[in-house]
């Protein structure tokens, strides 16, 4: 059998470099503006860090994606449009798009740059992904986070592409590409600008021994001392609804699924996706050193340990998530 | 632009009774001033067997008092039955659906005509006009989009020949998921969820620590707790070439609601009477219109601000 | 709660001969050291766009002193304040040197530090997030950095801090240097 693939995230070439160095069979990033998924200050690929970055990668026989998985502007597609082009000129393995329109454009104008259907197009069912298949020649689909194992097994079962499932990193509980929660309190999107919960309209404040953090006009959490820190997206916040106090939507919790590798194997899983390009070198490495510690332990039929990668999480608690069906 | 603006009565949201539920479209049948009703379980396939032996009637009715019917797909389709359904909806119906899943691309023949909902993402010329070009005649723009862009989709919509509508009124879906808010709230799993979500009518308030009101769950959705209405901004929508206006079903007189919308639209009232008038309809709601003219929707921008803006 | 890591607090000792030291040549090192550092590494202005005009407080706990960071690309200044004289800035990063210095160096991630709430951020929320991810990139590495600010007498003290430097590690237990893969 196949080893399954380890996709790394780079938010810099300097997390590139490292995930590279610790083992990551592909690398994905994105470049420094709006027509990623992760437009956060300070991060991404200007136009030669991309080219650098390809040739690094392609140099130790790693594969590179660039993510260009947020919605065109109307009225603006030629950002976007400039993204898939340049993607192609460099000699990107593959672009990740959610947009339909966009994805017909790169069919039309790059029909030999591989096309990856990224997770914010939430194509949730084999029939879902087949539409994209058969209209854009998609090859790989990242899969949402709310299937269980079961479901993606059957899914391979009857579609024409590969599969790609995170195995690590922030969970949504949302469908991905579908959720303007964010927008709702400070008027930008993942889907529109690439950022959920941007930083510009977060504050923390101390007050007492409690860590308030506000999202826009909006209290999104109150945690007493010593309790840990949670990221300040919507979703994981703490409200109120009738009589219940607490995470409505879900507890701060992160996806920890390296034991389910196997599992990923035998549904025909092709790779293995790690979430994380806002995080630091620091935690591309460790994480990837990890993963790709499993992925080789899985190929030679043996037993895969824990991750012991907590303390790098949100919540610095872990969970399966959707792979198992008691989330839901 | 066509002369007269439409109304369309989208698809109820919420897990109303059975008998409510027909009473409620008897009464928009008979007595709404809406063009166009979408009829169909969205949120969740479990809810979709209360209604449905109720839907046959319920197009008779309307379609008979001169409506357009459109059956609604669900908004996320994962399970077997699901797309099984969906298939069916797409093969077998003689109503154009309206879809609010790209799934239904793969059972619609190219070609045949459909309704793109506010749930699936269309925030840009590119995929408008692709949608088009595939049968696409109405595409309801996505709630989030501010006024720059539904100013640009509505020209590419007329460019294209089809309509652009907006959501003019109602609790705005924000997010969908897998996981059951409602059942989770009620300490239930999806699976034995006592469909908990049948006691809000109108959805369940979220506030924040602070006691401030916030998100609306109905489900596995979740909504805005204010309510959107472009009631005040008809015009200047009407001016963006948008050519029709959804409104989203909630419990309030929303044959009154329609009215006034209608009234609106042909200009026979003026609109700080008609935003009035919507307040005294619905008394405990909070309007807002940020996602199309301020900095954040839950965001209310009142007209003058607006103009000054 | 799990520690992101392992963070030695400053040792105590070292706080008490650090507490009279005057700043102002302690400024003259710093300013000296970043003034070297963005000479070398253009590129770090670049990844903070506009948040190169904003204020930072650099605020190590465990010292007896912070620092007010202004990364202007025509002037980078950092300026050791007593504490609670901190004076104007945007945004304040407070943990422990340990912490800070970790972060620096690639030994430890900031989102793991503010997680386990090891370092509080406050104010200019996007300023800190940008400021933390163009050091994350520009791989720095502060001996180096002391070492290049000795100008023409780096050869002769460059292999005194090397010796010292583990030893130093060890009394104070700080990531003095950049963490790089193989020392894993």
């Amino acid at each position: 059998m196949e080893r399954l693939e380890l996709v790394c995230p780079a938010g810099t070439p300097a997390a590139l470099r490292a995930a590279v160095d610790a083992g990551a069979d592909t690398i994905y990033c994105g470049f420094r503006d709006e027509t990623n998924a992760r437009n956060f200050p300070g991060l991404n690929f200007s136009r030669e860090e991309m080219e650098e970055g390809v040739r690094y990668a392609h140099k130790a026989g790693v594969k590179l994606l660039v993510a260009i998985n947020t919605f065109p502007r109307a009225g603006a597609p030629e950002k976007w449009r400039a993204a898939v082009d340049d993607a192609a000129r460099f000699g990107a393995d593959a672009v990740i798009l959610a947009d339909l329109g966009l994805l017909a454009y790169a069919a039309d104008k790059h029909p030999g740059l591989r096309r990856h259907l990224s997770v914010q197009a939430a194509a949730a069912n084999a029939d879902a992904i087949n539409f994209y298949v058969d209209t854009f020649g998609v090859k790989r689909v990242v899969l949402p986070r709310v299937l269980t194992v079961q479901e993606i097994s059957a899914i391979n079962r009857q579609i024409g592409c590969e599969t790609e499932v995170f195995v690590f990193g922030g969970l949504c509980v949302m469908a991905e590409g579908r959720c303007a929660l964010s927008a709702y309190a400070t008027g930008r999107s993942p889907d529109m600008n690439g950022a959920c919960s941007p930083a510009s309209h977060v504050v923390y404040r101390e007050e007492g021994t409690d860590l308030v953090s506000r999202l826009g006009p909006f209290t999104i959490n109150r945690v007493k001392r010593g309790a840990p820190a949670p990221y300040p997206t919507l979703c994981k916040g703490c409200f109120s609804a009738g009589e219940y106090r607490g995470h409505v939507f879900e507890d701060p919790v992160s996806l920890d699924a390296a034991t389910l590798i196997a599992e990923f194997a035998k549904a025909g899983v092709t790779a293995l996706k790690i979430e994380g390009r806002q995080r630091s070198r620091s935690y591309t490495q460790a994480v990837v050193r990890s993963f790709r510690k499993a992925v080789e332990a899985e190929a030679a039929g043996l037993p895969i340990m824990a991750n012991e990668l907590q303390r790098l999480t949100e919540g610095q608690t872990t969970t399966a998530g959707a792979y198992a069906k008691t989330w839901r | 632009m066509p002369a007269r603006p439409s109304l369309t009565l989208g698809p109820l949201l919420f897990n109303w009774p059975a008998d409510k539920w027909s009473d409620f479209y008897a009464r928009i049948a008979d007595e709404a001033e809406v063009d166009r009703v979408v009829l169909g379980e969205v949120v969740c396939s479990k809810r979709s067997p209360f209604c449905e032996d109720r839907i046959g009637a319920a197009v008779e009715r309307l379609q008979k008092a001169g409506k357009e019917v459109l059956l609604a797909s669900l908004v996320l389709v994962t399970l077997p039955r699901e797309r099984k359904a969906m298939k069916e909806l797409a093969e077998g119906a003689e109503l154009p659906v309206e879809i609010n899943d790209f799934t239904m691309l793969r059972y619609l023949e190219p070609g045949a005509p459909f309704a793109a909902g506010p749930l699936v993402n269309v925030y840009n010329e590119g995929t408008l006009a692709w949608l088009a070009g595939r049968g696409a005649k109405l595409v309801c723009l996505p709630p989030e989009l501010p006024i720059a862009s539904v100013t640009a989709l509505a020209k590419a919509g007329g460019a294209a020949g089809i309509d652009t509508e907006v959501w003019a009124f109602g609790r705005v879906p924000l997010a969908i998921s897998g996981r059951c808010y409602h059942a989770r709230i009620h300490g239930l799993s999806k699976d034995s969820c006592q469909f908990v979500c049948g006691e809000d009518l109108d959805g369940l308030r979220v506030a924040t620590l602070d006691g401030e009101d916030f998100l609306a769950v109905n489900g596995v959705q979740t909504m805005s707790f204010t309510h959107a209405s472009v009631l005040g901004e008809l015009d200047a929508l009407k001016a963006a070439g948008v050519t029709s206006f959804r409104l989203s079903p909630h419990d309030c007189d929303m044959v009154a609601v329609a009215g006034l919308f209608r009234e609106r639209l042909e200009e026979k009232l003026d609109a700080e009477e008609a935003v009035t008038r919507l307040g005294m309809l619905l008394p405990e709601a909070r309007f807002s219109n940020g996602f199309l003219f301020g900095d954040y929707g839950a965001e209310m921008v009142e007209r003058a601000q607006r103009q000054v803006a | 709660m799990q520690p992101a890591t392992d963070i030695v607090a400053v040792p105590a000792p070292v706080r008490l001969f650090l507490r009279p030291l005057p700043l102002f040549p302690l400024r003259l090192v710093l300013e000296r050291m970043v003034a070297g550092l963005i000479r070398r590494r253009p590129g770090l202005f670049s990844r903070l766009d506009e948040h190169a005009q904003k204020t930072f407080l650099i605020d190590p706990t465990d010292l007896p002193f912070a620092f007010r960071l202004k990364p202007r690309p025509e002037r980078p200044s950092v300026e050791p304040v007593r504490r609670g004289d901190g004076g104007l800035h945007d945004a304040r990063v407070a943990g422990p040197l340990g912490a800070l210095m970790g972060m620096i160096h690639g030994a430890f991630d900031g989102d793991a530090l503010f997680f386990s709430r090891d370092i509080v951020i406050e104010g200019d929320t996007e300023a800190v997030l940008a400021l933390r991810n163009a050091l994350d990139d520009a791989e720095i590495d502060l001996m180096e950095e002391a070492a290049a600010a000795f100008g023409p007498f780096r050869p002769a003290v460059e292999p005194l801090m090397k010796r010292a430097m583990p030893i130093a590690e060890r009394v104070t237990g700080l990531p003095l240097h950049r963490v790089d893969m193989m020392e894993f």
